[in-house]
This record gives C-alpha cells, structure tokens and sequence, in this order.
C-alpha cells in the first residue's frame, strides 16, 4: 500500500494506472478538498508524490493543504518517499523556476533551467551511474540472475541494501534502463552522493536522486516512471520491493 | 543523449483505427489498443492517435478509447484531432492522454494554445502544422533559405491560411506550443522521403522538438530526417500499419548508422 499525494495539477492518472498494472494499491492523499482525497498522509505507508507541473503553484498547493510540515515531518521519521518529476523538485531548497519560493528543502541542492538544447527535454534517454559507483561484485555473479541479485543485496547490511538495490537493477538492465523525460529544470544537488543516476542533455545532469541513511528514505526520479513502459514499471516496483 | 523518437500513428474513427484516402473510403486496420500495445512492444517511443471521427455525437467513442488506451499502454501518447476548446483538450487528457495536438483551431483562435498550456503546461500542448510548398511570392513571409517557402494548410488540407510555416510555429511556441508536429502536404502519402527542407527550417529555428511526418519511405527517410533533418522525432503510419517494416527493425538500422535510439 501506498500514499498517493494528489497535487491538484500533476497528472495523477498516469500514476495511479501504473499502480493499477503493477497491482500496488494506494490511496489518494492530501488532496484539493474533495472528500475521497482529502486526508493528510497518515504516516503507516510509504509517499508517492508524482506529476508535471510548475515548482510555484506545487509549492502553493502544499502550502494550502498544511502538506510541507506533514511531509517534513514524516520524511525525517523514515517514511519511504518517491519523487517523480515535480515531486523530485519540491524536495530540494529552491528552484530557478520560482526564486522567491522556498522548496521542501529535504534535499541539499536547487533547481536549475537547461540552458542549452530544446526546452522541454521530451524523450528517453539512457540512465547512467551516478557519481557513486556500484560495487561490481554486486553484479558479476549472473547479472540476469534475479536470484543472485537478491542474494547479493543480502549480503550487504540493510541500508546499504536500500542503496544499492536501484543500482543494481540499472545495471542489469543495460541498454534498456532508458527513461521517458519531460522537463524544463533539473535538479543539481550540492553533495555528489545524492546523485543516483544521471542523463546527458547538452552535458551530464542528475535525473534520480537519492538520501537513505538510518533516518530517512528518500527517492526521486525526474524522469517518468510510469510512462517508461516495461523498464520504468518494473522500477518502481524494485523500488517497493528493495527500498521501501 | 536524448534519444530520437519514432512515432507510429493511428487515424481512428469511432473507436477503430482505420485507413482511407482523403478520409475517405475508410477501411477497418483493429482495433487501436492492440495495434497500440503491438507497436509498444516493437518498442515505438511514442505513439499518435488521430481522431477522424466525422460527427461531433461520435467523440464519446474517442473519450471511450483514449480511456482504453491510457490504461494499459506503458509508453505517452498524443491525441489530436477535432479539438476546438480547452474543454476538448481537458476531456482528452483527463481520459489519459499525455498531449493533445491542436491545428485548425489554432489557426483559427491561437489563444487555444495559451489556453491549453496555462491549464496543463505547454509539454501537453502540441501544434500540428500541415505546411505545403508554395511560390516564393504566394505567401508574405521574407527571407527563409534557398527561397523555400511553406504555407499552412487547414482544414485537413482543403484551405490555404495566410500564413508561413516558419513564422507560425514561432508565433505558436511563443503562445504556449511545446512541441511541432510537421506534416509536409507535398510527401504525405508518396513515400519518397520526409521532407528535408522543411524539418530542417522549423527544426532548427524553434526552440521546442519537431516531429517531421509525411513521406516516410523506408529507412533512409528516417536517417536523412534525423541527420540532416535535424528532427527530434519521425512519425508514419502506413509504412508500419502495411507491415513493410518494424519499429524495433527500424530502431536497429538507425542504430547501425550511429543515430540514437532507445533499442
């Protein structure tokens, strides 16, 4: 199970029909008023926050449902939480989108507009290592072997399981681990380490970003998951499976 | 590296994908979920349904498929075709669409894209431009290169705007466009090729992706488009609708020719 935040302006739909097809069932939090959708996070499942949209008018909606200090709050309690796209953004301290608004600020860094190349990036592109390598003796025993990925992430301690597991995944999935984008900013972190993945437009930008550590369990994509067919639905499901 | 896109296209009318000439003589191709969910697997990028549905009462059926759609294809997918107001573009994407494409009525009421990019953003908001090669003197434009000049088509192609292609898609990114799809009126239904020129103009000029339609022939059209086209995605219909290819054996000549591709 899983809470959905409903951001009035995202594009819910795409995501709950991804959870539809992964047979996740979520519930639909924090939202524009409507009684189904109303309820504040409750803290027992892990956060989805996902949609397109603009950095202001996401924060402005958190801000009017009471939803930044309820989402802190139980981020820095270890709720799992994934990002997707505006869900990623809200997570960092400031965006060039909306100078003057203050993002979540659970993640160091800001938000920053391409200044080169077409704007929206729209189309897939290919998931790269971020700066953090993958220890290789992770993926050499049978890479196509599901089985020894798990005994693999088995032998590492809980947490650093957690942070491996995505990575091991991507790995294994070589050319196909490519991501369906749609984005005019992108996140640039201010510590290497939250760097999960990265993408090249006009130079290497972070397109995943990552924070576990024994407080916390963050995960962020700015691509579109739910729109990358096979590929990102299966992520999001190693996601629930490894990370949660 | 972003990768470049190849986007099967479907004309869909009452609920059925179907083939015509001229929209007219319309035969029935399936049913536009499997063939959806076919080329999905062959690994398309993106797909795009076109709406030809000729009686307004008949949209619901649109509504009905684009639901069908939405749930079970894992990839975006455009729909375009008949709208006329942000209420058409809302009806669209609420039934799951990622991105309606807009082209007479835009022509028509260029606030339409204003409209539909202040409600959802402009990544939703797709301009169809169908651009037909005319005399240098028929159209008002001035300079464009090697005195190439393209009017813009209405009307799925039975009238003349007073306008240039060029010009046009400039005016409509500015009003709120975030992507052009292009259709050359001249190579539509001739397979000889995209139309080089005009991707080339448009493409290099705007600021937001071009998709170059009409023409598409065989894997050198696709090639010549990306390279010295300098589109950002192709899109055909018929070439894998009558099976001559497959998006994933295209994807690998491209692939083999050292342009981009998500294989």
């Amino acid at each position: 199970m899983l809470e959905i935040i409903d951001y009035g302006g995202g594009n819910l739909g795409s995501m709950t029909r991804c959870l539809e097809r992964l047979d996740i069932p979520y519930k639909r939090v924090g939202g524009s008023g409507r009684s189904s959708v109303s309820a504040q996070p409750s803290g027992n499942y892990p956060l989805l926050f996902p949609g397109v949209g603009a950095f202001g008018a996401a924060m402005q909606h958190l801000h009017d449902r009471a939803l930044t200090d309820r989402i802190r709050g139980l981020v820095n309690d270890g709720v799992p939480y994934l990002g997707v796209c505006i869900g990623l953004q809200v997570l960092f301290e400031s965006s060039e989108e909306a100078p003057d608004v203050p993002g979540l600020g659970l993640l160091p860094g800001v938000i920053k507009h391409y200044r080169r190349g077409k704007v929206p990036q729209i189309g897939w592109n290919a998931l790269k290592e971020g700066p953090i390598k993958l220890n290789s003796a992770l993926t050499t025993n049978d890479p196509l072997n599901k089985a020894s990925t798990e005994e693999n992430l088995a032998t590492l301690s809980p947490l650093e399981a957690k942070r491996q597991a995505l990575r091991v995944f991507v790995a294994q999935q070589g050319e196909s681990a490519t991501a369906y984008f749609v984005n005019s900013y992108y996140p640039v972190p201010d510590a290497p380490e939250l760097t999960l993945f990265t993408a090249d437009y006009y130079g290497d930008f972070c397109a995943a970003a990552q924070l576990i550590d024994s407080q916390r369990n963050i995960t962020a994509f700015q691509f579109h998951p739910e729109k990358s067919g096979p590929f990102g639905h299966q992520l999001i499901q190693e996601w629930m499976t490894h990370v949660v | 590296m972003l990768c470049k896109r190849i986007i099967p296209c479907l004309d869909v009318a009452n609920g059925r994908t179907v083939k015509g000439v001229n929209f007219e003589h319309l035969r029935d191709m399936g049913d536009p979920v499997a063939m959806a969910l076919a080329y999905q697997n062959q690994g398309a990028d993106e797909l795009v349904f076109l709406d030809i549905t000729a009686s307004v009462e008949d949209r619901g059926t649109t509504i009905q498929l684009v639901q069908r759609v939405a749930r079970e294809l894992m990839i975006p997918f455009t729909v375009g075709g008949g709208i006329r107001t942000v209420d058409d573009a809302y009806r669209l994407l609420e039934a799951g669409a990622d991105k309606v494409s807009v082209n007479t009525a835009a022509v028509t009421n260029p606030q339409l894209m204003t409209d539909i990019a202040t409600a959802f953003g402009n990544q939703c908001c797709v301009l169809a431009i169908d651009a037909r090669q005319m005399a240098v003197n028929a159209t008002h434009s001035s300079t464009t290169p090697n005195d190439h000049r393209w009017a813009v088509l209405t009307h799925g192609g039975r009238k003349v705007a007073e306008l240039d292609a060029l010009s046009w898609a400039q005016q409509a990114v500015t009003l709120g466009a975030g992507e052009i799809l292009l259709t050359s009126w001249d190579k539509d239904g001739t397979r000889s090729g995209f139309d080089i020129a005009l991707t080339q103009t448009l493409a290099t000029q705007l600021s937001v992706p071009v998709i170059a339609s009409g023409g598409a022939h065989n894997a050198q059209s696709f090639v010549d488009v990306f390279t010295d086209g300098c589109a950002d995605a192709a899109l055909a219909a018929s070439l894998f609708h009558d099976g001559d290819t497959t998006v994933q054996l295209l994807k690998q000549t491209l692939a083999a020719e050292g342009i981009a591709v998500r294989l």
